[in-house]
């Protein structure tokens, strides 16, 4: 029983954390975030160029084959600053799924893809160029033409697909059950980077801000709120590292993993957002802050695929089966 | 990242289950009947545990120990829950008492407590708790007055588990009359046998007493059965604290697991379709599994750095949280019922629940816990 990252990974952390915190401080993913593109296409060729994008891919077909514990250590280290960008879309909804060549091409950062389950809304739509379509028992390929939606989180977008396009095969429609694992599995681990950034604002408020002269730290009512905060991130990191694993090793427990770890974490990543908002006072509920966006992009995981309860009910089917 | 056994390990998971087959108690099973005999029988049960060599796993071999990694004591709890074999009779000595006198106590101390709390010869309890002195144990006024080669003591501790057959009581007192707060408090060990000690059981709300309330009357206790310095009890029990709560998360998170998995069998043999409460289930059953997890992430700490990491603190704040609303998730599957006593399951989730309400109490209250993350693992300023 060894429940850690490794050494290597542990460093991977380190530099994708480094590197994150020079590239997108506060300022700079709010600017992008409020910008009619949403992102900076230019931070695409940075990514592949750092190796991220084909972390998971083998080498003969350009990647660092490496595998999904090493993506979970940037899925959560990408949610810890926001990164507004398709990695997600393309990293965990579609790439696995691709044959080698078009992996390549994903790799070198010259296309970026996203995948709609069960004919939902598609992430990062417009900024994609293909999408996965379950259709007729298949797996297909689709161009990503359609119509983006002004969503909430506008770090993320989402958009309807267009009817009618023509699809290559990929593979079969099997395909969209591992999808949604893995999304699962990748949202709970964004999400647990998120609270976690949450509850470092907190609690970096509760020991400056002073009240009736002292900081607000002190006042248990506040304290024992984000001591909660942090209770709530814990678990719901141990969850999301399980269902990490769980995806890694193909284990048959990797779907409810992925379902308990997204239904928990999302929740989580909610409430800590709500209690950092509530604990920063009326500098919390401004746009100026950072914290609503992070509050949006937690709601934004909380609705993905289904609201937590869609999660449990699919829990309680296995466990009182 | 491994969240299997190593061969290592699941050998030793073999062999306790194995042993547990082989030994498992069935009277201590089903309802009380006679407090003395149950006493007896569970103390007879203990003696096997010692006997075989699974108690303190995890103490050095130079003191009679195992030497065993902490993964082992996590296996054994896990195995002891799955058979639902009950806990050894002597967790104080071994969980709290030997620990402390293993970093505090002389040789002559050692030599003379190790061996027979190891071997259940001799039962612990533990007085610190007092009337006055809950969550702020430095608010102790328990007295030992220095005479000559001993200390006199008088005062009264509450919440004892195990006082009333124990042998040795592990004793926070004031022993500077002028002093307050951390200061002055001396911590030793005291023969429950003498004159002047008198174990009173304290009635809970489940009208059980699982509890004492020890009552010292000029007991004469020898200078030497001091464990580490006169004045200096608060840094010794500060000891038996951490070592309290460092094992405690896996021993509670598997009675949890107990107490899951007949949820979930009453739940399939009800046949719950209710929306709602298949939802709360599911719940219990992530969060349970959460903290199982949290736990192991701590023990993989544990076992890399020897040192807990600040996961530990979390594990009994959400355990006592989650025990109490599965206990009465249960009481609503069983419907109207649930109010008798000697319904479906004989009393068994009644007294649970109410059992529950003792669990965000004991052992550090919530508060206490709430306080300690935001101090020591936030770094927030102190409230008091």
């Amino acid at each position: 029983m060894d429940f850690a990252f490794s050494d290597e990974q542990d460093q991977l952390r380190r530099e994708a954390r480094t590197f994150l915190a020079d590239r997108y401080p506060f300022e700079r993913v709010a600017e992008l975030a409020d910008s009619d593109a949403g992102w900076d296409e230019s931070s695409w060729k940075e990514l592949a160029e750092l190796g991220w994008i084909g972390v998971s891919v083998s080498e003969e077909a350009g990647g660092a084959g490496l595998g999904f514990l090493e993506e979970a250590v940037l899925f959560e280290e990408l949610g810890r600053v926001l990164y507004p960008g398709p990695y997600f879309s393309t990293v965990a909804l579609a790439l696995p799924e691709l044959p080698a060549e078009l992996q390549r091409e994903l790799v070198e950062g010259t296309t970026r893809w996203s995948a709609s389950l069960d004919g939902s809304l598609v992430p990062d739509l417009a900024i994609v160029d293909r999408v996965l379509v379950a259709r007729d028992g298949k797996l297909v390929s689709v161009p990503a033409e359609g119509e983006t939606l002004d969503t909430m989180d506008s770090t993320r977008r989402l958009g309807r697909l267009g009817e009618g396009a023509a699809g290559d095969e990929v593979g079969d429609a099997s395909a969209i059950d591992r999808i949604r694992t893995r999304a699962f599995a990748a949202l709970a681990l964004e999400a647990v980077g998120m609270s976690q950034r949450a509850l470092e604002l907190a609690t970096e408020h509760a020991k400056t801000r002073e009240q009736f002269g002292k900081p607000i730290g002190i006042y248990q009512a506040v304290s024992h709120r984000l001591a909660d905060s942090y209770a709530l991130t814990e678990l719901a990191r141990s969850l999301a590292y399980w269902a990490a694993w769980a995806v890694s090793e193909a284990e048959d427990e990797a779907p409810l993993a992925a379902a308990a770890a997204k239904a928990y974490a999302g929740d989580v990543a909610v409430t800590v957002c709500e209690y950092s908002i509530q604990a920063h006072g009326g500098i919390g509920f401004t746009w100026e802050h950072p914290l609503h966006r992070y509050y949006k992009r937690a709601q934004w995981i909380q609705g993905y695929g289904g609201y937590p309860a869609a999660q449990r009910a699919e829990v309680a089917a296995a466990i009182l089966a | 990242m491994e969240l299997r056994d190593t061969p290592e390990e699941a050998a030793f998971r073999a062999e306790v289950r194995g042993w547990l087959e082989a030994n498992f108690p069935t009277e201590l099973t089903g309802p009380r009947s006679n407090e003395e005999a149950y006493a007896n029988a569970w103390h007879t049960w203990s003696r096997k545990l010692s006997d075989s060599g699974y108690a303190g796993l995890t103490w050095p071999t130079e003191y009679g120990g195992r030497g065993a990694p902490y993964s082992h004591q996590a296996i054994f709890l896990e195995e002891t829950a799955r058979a639902e074999a009950p806990q050894h009779m002597n967790v104080i000595g071994l969980g709290m008492a030997g620990p402390t006198i293993i970093a505090h106590g002389t040789e002559e101390q050692k030599a003379r407590y190790l061996p027979k709390i190891l071997s259940a010869e001799e039962i612990w309890c533990q007085g610190f708790s007092e009337p006055g002195a809950g969550s702020d144990l430095a608010a102790a006024r328990t007295s030992a007055r220095l005479e000559d080669d001993h200390f006199v003591v008088d005062g009264q501790k509450v919440w004892s588990s195990f006082a009333h057959v124990a042998d040795w009581c592990i004793l926070v007192t004031r022993s500077d009359p002028g002093s307050e707060k951390h200061a002055g408090l001396t911590y030793m060990v005291v023969d429950m046998h003498s004159p002047g000690v008198e174990t009173r059981p304290l009635r809970q709300i489940t009208g059980e007493a699982e509890f004492n309330e020890i009552f010292f009357t000029d007991v004469r206790v020898p200078i030497e059965n001091v464990l580490g310095e006169i004045g200096q009890g608060w840094g010794v029990a500060m000891t038996t604290l951490l070592h309290e709560r460092a094992t405690l998360g896996f021993a509670l998170t598997t009675m949890l697991e107990v107490n899951l998995r007949k949820l979930l069998t009453l739940a399939r043999e009800r046949g719950v379709d209710d929306a709602v409460l298949r939802d709360r289930i599911a719940h219990e059953w992530i969060e349970q599994r959460a903290l199982r997890l949290t736990n192991y992430r701590a023990l993989t700490m544990l076992m890399k750095t020897g040192m807990p990491g600040p996961e530990g603190s979390v594990s009994k704040l959400t355990w006592s949280e989650a025990n109490q609303r599965l206990t009465k998730l249960a009481l609503e599957i069983l419907g109207p019922d649930a109010q008798l006593w000697n319904g479906d399951g004989h009393g068994y989730w009644q007294y649970q629940q109410l059992r529950s309400r003792g669990n965000t109490i004991e052992a550090g209250t919530s508060e206490i816990l709430r306080n300690i993350i935001a101090e020591r693992v936030l770094g927030l300023p102190r409230s008091r």
